[in-house]
């Protein structure tokens, strides 16, 4: 067991290599409110986070993650370009289903993290190469996804506006997205619905059925989607490898799905900025689907660092671009923003029992 | 001294009295029916203690009873991490209910899970929050829907009337244990048929480290059942 103590001296180590990369420090509440956190993350959170009542606040959460108090501070009172850097702990319920695993997780840790609101096309480079060089020593893996080429992808598929908001929305749920695919390149037979007799009743109203049921009857949202679409999609999702590899099969890809190429190209001037900042992006392993695995507010960049020794560990760092956050977070008004968080327990295990 | 829990009330005691009964085993209250107190004859060294069902599961998680009757609906939802603790020995044939998923039975457009799930997206949409699923089975629904992957949802606490939520417009659907339906059907409501979400039944359950030590050999060899179960 490492002591408390060593973990918090690898946090401060690890946040002043974050304030000499200009970050100011900024300390959120440990007890936030819960209504927020769990409007944004759904019942994934709640399954996770330690909700409490307060007699005067109502329902408060323990710090899951310090990502929404740094935007909701900054998008309250700050100027850009922002760098914030924090260091505290994080609690989370660990509820393994059936069988409790011989060691489970820990319910609280440090995470140290790093937040940049800047509009500079080189911000995604700017951070993480500064994950990349504070974490160099311990010899972890990188791993790089962007879910701008997957939501463009489907941006650029040839069917209606609402099936594509669907295909969309539903990118981090894997088989729910095949499930609307196959629907969508099948040629569909208009749903009836019988009518009944029962008395309306709860908080969605009739029109909201109506139109639902409208748009299902008249089966007016044109063609099924060409199988080679599928399997266009397919071949992106699978993109995986070294990441110059994999960005010349992404440019292979850019012709037959041309409204990945302005994506495409962001990701290859993304790996030139990471290159100029002294990193060999042969070894950034590049994967199209790492995103879909990801807490579903990242939209552009994502990254993770992981142990390769330790496949029972969560990844030692994670971070991405979060873009559409700011923009519920901010009520419409969006700030681009991306960041990450390190996690120096694991940093301190490691340091501890050099591989 | 071995302790079989049971629970304290209603059909579901009559009904494990029968089923030890026709295994050997005569279970009976002692004193008045008021009294919480009970007796086993035709074996050995077996204890009886009538607790409410909902408190079996955490006395047999927890070893201090070492046998219990409860619905196995309650081992996974109020034990994190069941299989760790407990040893389901064998399904007793009674106490049947299903955990279903209720909605309106006015939302014709709502025949399948997949229609839920757009719906439910819909409603977020229009309504500016996630759609509320009423339910004291947090853990199992949670799993349930988190596994078929619906989003767009949230779970409120009811701890009981669940079926009139809708009608009091403090949420959309429901999550709930029913045997026949009629109470959802009164309160019109309607069971999705793709959803089942747990199909429960009374069931003998055995303390994990009970049967790790032998301790419960001879009762379940007694009771005709599969040495492999214990």
């Amino acid at each position: 067991m490492i002591p408390r103590t060593a973990k918090a001296a690898v946090g401060r180590r690890i946040l002043d290599a974050f304030r000499a990369a200009g970050a100011v420090e900024v300390a959120p509440d440990i007890l936030l409110p819960a209504d927020t956190l769990l409007d944004l993350y759904g019942e994934d959170i709640r399954a996770r986070a330690y909700l409490t009542t307060d007699p005067i606040r109502g329902e408060v959460v323990l710090r899951p993650d310090f990502t929404v108090p740094v935007v909701q501070m900054h998008m309250a009172q700050g100027a850009e370009p922002a760098r914030y850097c924090y260091l505290g702990e994080v609690f989370r319920k660990q509820d393994h289903g059936d069988t409790r695993p011989a060691n489970p997780r820990e319910n609280e840790f440090l995470q140290a993290g790093f937040e940049l609101f800047s509009r500079d096309p080189e911000a995604d480079a700017e951070v993480f190469a500064l994950f990349h060089g504070i974490l160099a020593p311990c010899r972890l893996s990188a791993t790089m996804g962007d879910m701008d080429l997957l939501l463009d992808a489907v941006a650029g598929l040839p069917l209606s506006a609402s099936r594509r908001a669907m295909l969309a929305h539903h990118i981090w749920r894997p088989k729910r997205f095949e499930r609307l695919l196959d629907r969508f390149s099948a040629v569909e037979q208009p749903r009836h619905f019988a009518v009944n007799s029962a008395p309306w009743t709860g908080l969605r109203s009739q029109e909201e059925m109506e139109a639902r049921i409208a748009r299902l009857e008249a089966a007016a949202e044109g063609p099924p989607l060409d199988a080679a679409w599928r399997t266009r999609l397919h071949r992106l999702f699978s993109v995986a490898g070294p990441a110059p590899t994999a960005l010349d099969e992404l440019r292979i890809l850019a012709d037959h799905i041309p409204a990945i190429a302005e994506a495409v190209e962001r990701l290859s001037a993304r790996l030139d900025a990471i290159t100029t900042r002294g990193i060999d992006p042969g070894s950034i392993r590049f994967d199209a689907s790492h995103g879909r695995r990801t807490m579903e507010y990242y939209d552009g960049m994502t990254f993770s660092f992981t142990a390769e020794g330790r496949p029972d560990w969560p990844p030692v760092a994670t971070g991405g671009r979060y873009d559409a956050l700011t923009k519920v977070l901010g009520q419409g008004e969006a700030i681009p923003a991306v960041g990450g968080i390190i996690r120096p327990g694991l940093v301190a295990e490691l340091e501890h029992a050099p591989c | 001294m071995l302790k079989l829990g049971l629970p304290s009330k209603g059909r579901l005691m009559e009904q494990s009295f029968d089923w030890f009964a026709t295994r050997g085993i005569r279970l009976a209250r002692t004193g008045s029916d008021r009294e919480y107190a009970a007796r086993a004859e035709g074996i050995e060294g077996l204890s009886l203690v009538l607790l409410s069902a909902g408190e079996i599961p955490r006395e047999l998680a927890a070893g201090r009873i070492q046998l219990g009757v409860t619905g196995s609906d309650l081992i996974r939802e109020k034990l994190a991490g069941w299989r760790s603790d407990v040893v389901e020995l064998a399904p007793m044939g009674f106490g049947h209910a299903d955990l279903v998923l209720g909605v309106p039975a006015c939302w014709r457009d709502c025949e399948t899970l997949d229609d839920f799930a757009s719906i439910a997206r819909d409603f977020r949409a229009a309504h500016g929050f996630r759609l509320r699923i009423a339910t004291k089975y947090h853990r199992l629904v949670r799993a349930f829907l988190s596994d078929h992957e619906v989003a767009d949802y949230q779970l409120v606490d009811s701890q009981g009337a669940t079926e009139g939520t809708v009608a009091n417009l403090t949420a959309e659907a429901i999550a709930d244990i029913t045997s026949t339906g009629e109470t959802l059907r009164a309160n019109h409501l309607k069971i999705l048929p793709d959803a089942l979400i747990h199909a429960s039944q009374a069931t003998l359950v055995a303390n994990r480290r009970a049967i790790e030590t032998g301790a419960i050999a001879p009762i379940v060899a007694h009771l005709g059942l599969p040495p492999h179960a214990a």
